[in-house]
């Protein structure tokens, strides 16, 4: 039995070691592609690490980064665990961020301490309908769900540029020839707390407070427990009773929510406004897309998806200070965290293999029970009847 | 001004531009059909579009060849592709993860080498409009079918040969078995893997000659980000034509005429705000596929690992 645990454990320490070996991959092939571009790696690469922990200010910038790839990245846990793939998160963000600060922006005689948790609120709701639109679509009308949150980003990104160069934009800008696509700026009274001189905002520890929660919604309530139940086997679920499209349509709207949360963050957190250069990633940094990253390097997991954030703010953080000191572009860095992707993913083999030998092993000893699934108690009486 | 609209040259410019639109949503769509008929959804077309579209645009800026620009398209597609299979085939990754992951390593590397070989937009002289004799005579008709040029002709040809090569060979009988029943193609000596790889790599060569079709023929630029999209609506386009050559030509037509409307609505100044104008195709192709898909099931083995029972 000690044999057994003792394998086991070394079986965990891979798979936790495999992410961090797939970016020490990643990382090699760009110290080939630096070669190439005839810069020293050593050199680029210390200025990375230089720009992304080297001082206080680099730490917090890093968090501050972190922040919206852990919020995108809780809603692809919980979308990605129920097998829907949301690839919205940049709408969700934007329509959550619009919502909310719609809200501070209307609410200017209200105190702070009221309108920042309803600008949250209504951001994680904006969110939450946006993810919503395509979780219904598939559920009942089986559109795919790639290929409408593609179509609700691109719809979500001319929403901005309207809003913001109309209803929504500066009063000061509007009698300007200029007409900067942008909104008036929050009162300060409205704005997330600082830990000052830095930008870090409240909004980082909300967020883990938030991927804790997640972990619970997902392995400890009868929700997170359907969600993922219908993710790995949708027809024994609804033979078990589950209503399967609602949970389809709930894990896209939990998806979306923490997107959108991660929009109005940005606003209330960081910018203090919502400006546009008319392109997706403009307002976004690109959030959507490497929540997606951080959330597979977690390994889907919440907590995991805590320290894949950081990582990531920080590859984003120091590749702009790499790009002043070395001149590399910063898409480097773009590249590079899609070679991660590609590289985690494939290494997921290893463990599938495991699994699978696991499996046989334990079905031939007749203890084949899959202790992260235990029948579910509200549902027992249904499969009986 | 609304009835500026109505005036035939618009019209014809109008339907013109939505054909000429319509082509890199058709090289990509076609070789995303034929991937995810044989059971591979390849996420990464954009990623593939991305660098197809600098490799040719750099090779034909330098070697002045436009046709050399479209090789290196289609060798940069190619071996995209071959990463893809293999990452999805022979590793079994989860595929649409792995679409996402070629996405950001085309959309980074594209910048990257953009920014380092070049520094600047500079515009090349791309593949001229080609009027084909007598038929670019007919009125109208000559116009807007015609007048285009030859990655155009070239994108529409291609459908009646991938609906032939898929309904009418051996090959395309292969293929669609493999993309429904793997385990029953492989029992009869089929080789999946040989077809996957051949189904994905032919989607990275079409995506790149999409990227190609963009960057030296359609804008005749490079910029970072120069698809903005467009192969992720591609991709989109191939679950609008139910996985079916013809249906994908007429969701890349529909997509592209109603873009081509609206960039016309702002030509002539009709006072729409141009960024609800510019939802429009977005919105039509969401409710188009809740009216009409909805009944069409994808491929049985689309997104499914196949191993091989030893």
């Amino acid at each position: 039995m000690s044999n057994h645990n003792s394998e086991r454990w070394f079986a965990k320490l891979i798979d936790t070691a495999l992410p961090i070996l797939a970016t020490i991959a990643a990382l090699l092939v760009g110290a080939v592609m630096l070669l190439l571009l005839k810069v020293n790696p050593i050199e680029a690469y210390r200025a990375m690490w230089e720009g992304a922990f080297g001082s206080q200010n680099a730490l917090a910038e890093t968090l501050v980064k972190a922040t919206p790839l852990l919020l995108v990245g809780l809603g692809i846990c919980i979308s990605f665990r129920g097998d829907v793939i949301n690839i919205g998160g940049v709408g969700q963000m934007i329509v959550g961020a619009l919502a909310g600060t719609v809200v501070g922006l209307t609410l200017v005689d209200w105190p702070g301490w009221a309108v920042i948790p309803i600008a949250l609120l209504v951001g994680f709701i904006g969110g939450a309908l946006w993810g919503g639109i395509p979780g219904v679509l598939k559920a009942y009308f089986n559109v795919n769900e790639i290929l409408s949150t593609v179509m609700m980003n691109a719809i979500a990104v001319q929403l901005m540029n309207f809003m913001l160069r109309g209803p929504m934009i500066d009063p000061s800008q509007a009698e300007l020839a200029s007409k900067i696509p942008q909104t008036a700026r929050l009162l300060e009274t409205f704005r997330l707390p600082r830990w000052v001189p830095t930008r870090l905002h409240l909004g980082a520890l909300i967020a883990v407070v938030l991927a804790v929660l997640v972990y619970i919604l997902l392995w400890r309530t009868t929700w997170g427990y359907r969600i993922r139940a219908v993710g790995q086997n949708p027809d024994a679920s609804r033979y078990a009773g589950i209503k399967v499209k609602r949970y389809v349509v709930l894990a896209l709207v939990l998806s979306g929510a923490f997107a959108g949360l991660a929009g109005v963050m940005q606003v209330y957190g960081v910018n203090y406004r919502m400006i546009t250069d008319g392109s997706a990633s403009g307002f976004t940094g690109s959030a959507g897309f490497n929540g997606i990253v951080a959330a597979l390097f977690g390994q889907l997991h919440p907590i995991g998806t805590i320290p894949a954030s950081i990582l990531f703010g920080a590859l984003l953080v120091g590749a702009n200070k790499m790009q002043r000191v070395v001149q590399v572009p910063s898409a480097l860095i773009t590249a590079l965290n899609g070679l991660v992707v590609v590289f985690v993913v494939s290494s997921e083999i290893w463990r599938r293999r495991r699994q699978k030998k696991r499996l046989a092993i334990a079905t031939a000893e007749v203890e084949g029970s899959d202790e992260d699934f235990p029948p579910d108690p509200d549902n027992e009486p249904e499969v009986l009847a | 001004m609304i009835s500026d609209l109505f005036s035939m040259t618009v019209l014809v410019g109008i339907l013109a531009s939505g054909i000429r639109l319509a082509t890199p949503y058709l090289y990509a769509g076609i070789g995303e059909t034929f991937s995810q008929r044989s059971g591979v959804l390849n996420l990464g077309v954009e990623g593939q579009m991305l660098l197809g579209a600098f490799a040719a645009f750099y090779v034909a800026l330098t070697t002045e060849n436009l046709w050399l620009g479209v090789l290196a398209a289609i060798v940069v597609g190619g071996l995209m592709g071959l990463a893809m299979a293999f990452v999805t085939i022979n590793l079994q990754a989860e595929q649409g993860i792995s679409g996402i992951g070629f996405y950001l390593f085309g959309l980074g590397l594209s910048d990257l080498l953009f920014q380092k070989m070049l520094g600047t937009v500079e515009t090349v002289k791309g593949f001229p409009k080609v009027h084909i004799p007598i038929l670019s005579d007919i009125p109208v008709i000559g116009e807007i079918f015609f007048r285009q040029n030859v990655l155009v002709y070239i994108a529409f040809a291609l459908v009646p040969l991938a609906w032939f090569l898929l309904n009418k060979t051996t090959l395309g009988l292969k293929i669609k078995a493999v993309g429904e029943n793997p385990e029953a193609a492989d029992s009869l000596g089929v080789s999946v893997i040989r077809v996957r790889y051949f189904t994905v790599i032919l989607g990275g060569v079409l995506s790149g000659v999409a990227g190609a079709s963009l960057s030296i023929a359609l804008l005749n630029v490079f910029q970072q980000n120069l698809t903005s999209g467009l192969g992720f609506i591609a991709v989109a386009l191939v679950y609008f034509g139910a996985w079916r050559p013809w249906g994908v030509l007429g969701g890349a037509l529909l997509f592209s005429l109603v873009n081509s409307l609206q960039l016309w609505v702002q030509v002539l100044g009709i006072p729409i705000p141009s960024d609800i104008a510019v939802m429009m195709p977005y919105i039509l192709t969401i409710l188009v596929l809740v009216l009409a898909v909805s009944r069409v099931r994808p491929p049985s083995a689309l997104t499914k690992i196949f191993e091989r029972e030893e």
